[in-house]
């Protein structure tokens, strides 16, 4: 027992000094690789390659789909990919002392970022298990009428806020579970558990800058949430989740958080500036542009923009060296237009118009000022080639139009 | 001595994962899976994109789709006594894929004549931009703009019935 306290501490200390820090982040960090072509295009034809590019990467502006890792984040990782390689649950020895004390270390690494107990959270595999956790939760419930509330806290689509404490305020005093879905919001706006009455909470580890493959479930100590295990063994996880838990993801996942807490005012307000940045200059040179979802409650790093009169895939094919992303029906494989912006009663054709911007810790004021500029030139191209541009040009009103059913 | 291995494996590690090309940067500038590039060429390169003056009796009309489906297309014909198509014209809201299958089609109905044009089948339009699964239906509205605009011409040489078409 002495000698497991001692390797705990001697394993922590081992951590902090194998990944420096550095005093000053490298903030304009972007992974742009020039691809020194012949090594490398084995199999296709190198003369395209060399010609296409230069070999440059397109520009990442969809950070709601998935983040880069932090650097920070890598280096807490790297030891633990490489020479800590133990099992977390090996009580026998140093490998498994050394790897448990890392995860119970990133535990509170995740907990102090929402304001709660370690011992409530539990690792997942990603948000989504950890909503399937939280709802499988509704089918375990002991009196028939209980039940819960599941609310996203910040929409991935189009970036609406929604009022998490006010809502977690009614669940407590109905005696209601509150879940809430805060894959978008953990590490990007302040949440606490306890101020905002939530009594279970889905973390995802590549939303906010760290791995992928991995997440975290909160689930509220007192009162006492009693949840269903999504998969029996082990009893890893106090029972709730077993399989052995990925010591290199989880102290990634730790790290992440603590990362993001540190950096959380300084991105908010950068993210903010970036977002201004963007909507204004393209809301001055190109009209008919409708910024989708409640301009106030919002978070500004996701910005869903229609664009009237220009279908959104075709955008996104134009602007083909900005990653980016549609509502459009044609980007999705069922065709169907997002089920969101219908939601919020954006017009059909809007839906369809619909780009989603996405500005993350590393996005620079040179990708955006870039994005803006070939949006607004690609934006006036398409609509030289739209027949409902147009139609409105001459005045035509495209309501009243009988358009033929395909 | 294994913190010193951790060290010189560390630095390794790091150096292979930044310095090295992770992906040959061709597959991710131009995704083949989704956008062939004969379709970046119908947007890139544009022909015959504009409009033909819709009064004339010499041009034909197609407009077919609805905005709320994400896909119009607007087709014209100018078609000389002969009967044959001499100039076409396209205007597209809709997809990469949509903008291409619309443009071809203005190509290919150059120089036949109004029956000839009419064989022409969304399945060769498809085969043609090597069009996925997903993506078929933007060539059988190209198919139908063109027989849109082929019928708009055939009302409009009917003798003086009603008013001329308006749409």
């Amino acid at each position: 027992m002495l000698l497991r306290v001692a390797w705990r501490r001697a394993a922590l200390s081992v951590t902090v000094a194998a990944g420096p820090r550095p005093a000053v982040p490298n903030r304009g960090l972007r992974l742009r690789v020039i691809d020194n072509a012949p090594q490398s295009a084995v199999h296709c034809d190198a003369a395209a390659a060399s010609e296409a590019e230069s070999g440059l990467r397109p520009l990442y502006m969809d950070v709601q789909a998935t983040a880069p890792l932090d650097p920070r984040v890598l280096d807490a990782m790297l030891p633990y990919l490489i020479n800590y390689y133990g099992n977390p649950h090996s009580r026998t020895h140093a490998y498994g002392w050394e790897s448990e004390a890392a995860v119970e270390h990133a535990r509170q690494q995740v907990a102090s970022l929402i304001g709660a107990d370690p011992r409530e959270i539990i690792f997942t595999s990603g948000a989504t298990e950890s909503n399937n956790i939280a709802v499988k939760e509704l089918e375990a419930a002991i009196q028939p009428d209980t039940s819960l509330v599941s609310i996203m806290t910040v929409n991935n689509e189009i970036g609406v806020k929604q009022p998490i404490a006010e809502i977690g305020q009614i669940c407590s005093s109905r005696k209601v579970y509150f879940h809430t879905d805060a894959a978008q919001a953990v590490g990007k706006i302040p949440l606490d558990v306890n101020d905002m009455k939530i009594d279970l909470m889905s973390i995802s580890g590549h939303k906010i800058y760290g791995p992928k493959g991995v997440g975290a479930i909160y689930i509220r100590r007192r009162p006492r949430v009693r949840v269903e295990p999504l998969q029996s063994g082990g009893g890893q996880e106090r029972g709730m989740r077993s399989g052995t838990v990925p010591t290199p993801l989880v102290v990634g996942l730790g790290a992440a958080c603590e990362v993001a807490q540190q950096e959380m005012e300084y991105d908010h307000k950068r993210v903010s500036q970036l977002a201004e940045r963007l909507i204004q200059k393209i809301m001055k040179s190109l009209p008919d542009v409708v910024m989708n979802g409640d301009p106030e409650h919002h978070y500004p790093g996701c910005i869903n923009l229609s664009f009237a009169y220009v279908e959104g895939e075709s955008l996104l094919m134009a602007l083909k060296d900005v990653a980016l992303s549609s509502g459009s029906a044609c980007t999705s494989a069922s065709l169907e237009p997002s089920y969101v912006l219908r939601a919020i009663g954006a017009d059909e054709d809007l839906a369809h118009s619909s780009i989603r911007f996405g500005i993350g810790r590393f996005t620079t004021e040179e990708e955006v000022d870039y994005t803006v500029e070939k949006c607004i030139q690609h934006v006036k191209r398409l609509r030289e080639m739209s027949p409902l541009w147009e139609m409105v040009q001459d005045g035509i009103d495209l309501k009243s139009i009988k358009w033929t059913q395909h | 001595m294994a913190a010193a291995g951790a060290g010189r494996l560390r630095r390794a590690a790091s150096a292979l994962l930044l310095q090295s090309p992770r992906l040959p940067a061709r597959e991710l500038s131009a995704p083949a899976r989704l956008y062939h590039k004969k379709v970046v060429d119908h947007y890139e390169n544009p022909r015959n994109v504009g409009s033909l003056d819709k009064t004339s009796k010499n041009v034909g009309t197609g407009l077919v789709g609805a905005p709320a489906c994400g896909d119009v297309m607007k087709l014209q014909i100018q078609v000389d006594e002969k009967g044959k198509i001499v100039d076409a014209r396209f205007k597209t809201f809709g997809c990469g894929s949509a903008i291409a299958s619309s443009s071809l089609a203005t190509e290919w109905v150059k120089g036949k004549t109004v029956e000839e044009a009419l064989t022409i089948k969304n399945t060769d339009i498809a085969k043609e931009l090597c069009l996925p699964p997903v993506k078929l239906h933007c060539s059988m509205l190209a198919e139908d703009a063109i027989k849109a605009a082929l019928a708009d011409y055939k009302l409009k040489q009917e003798p003086k019935e009603g008013d001329a078409k308006k749409k």
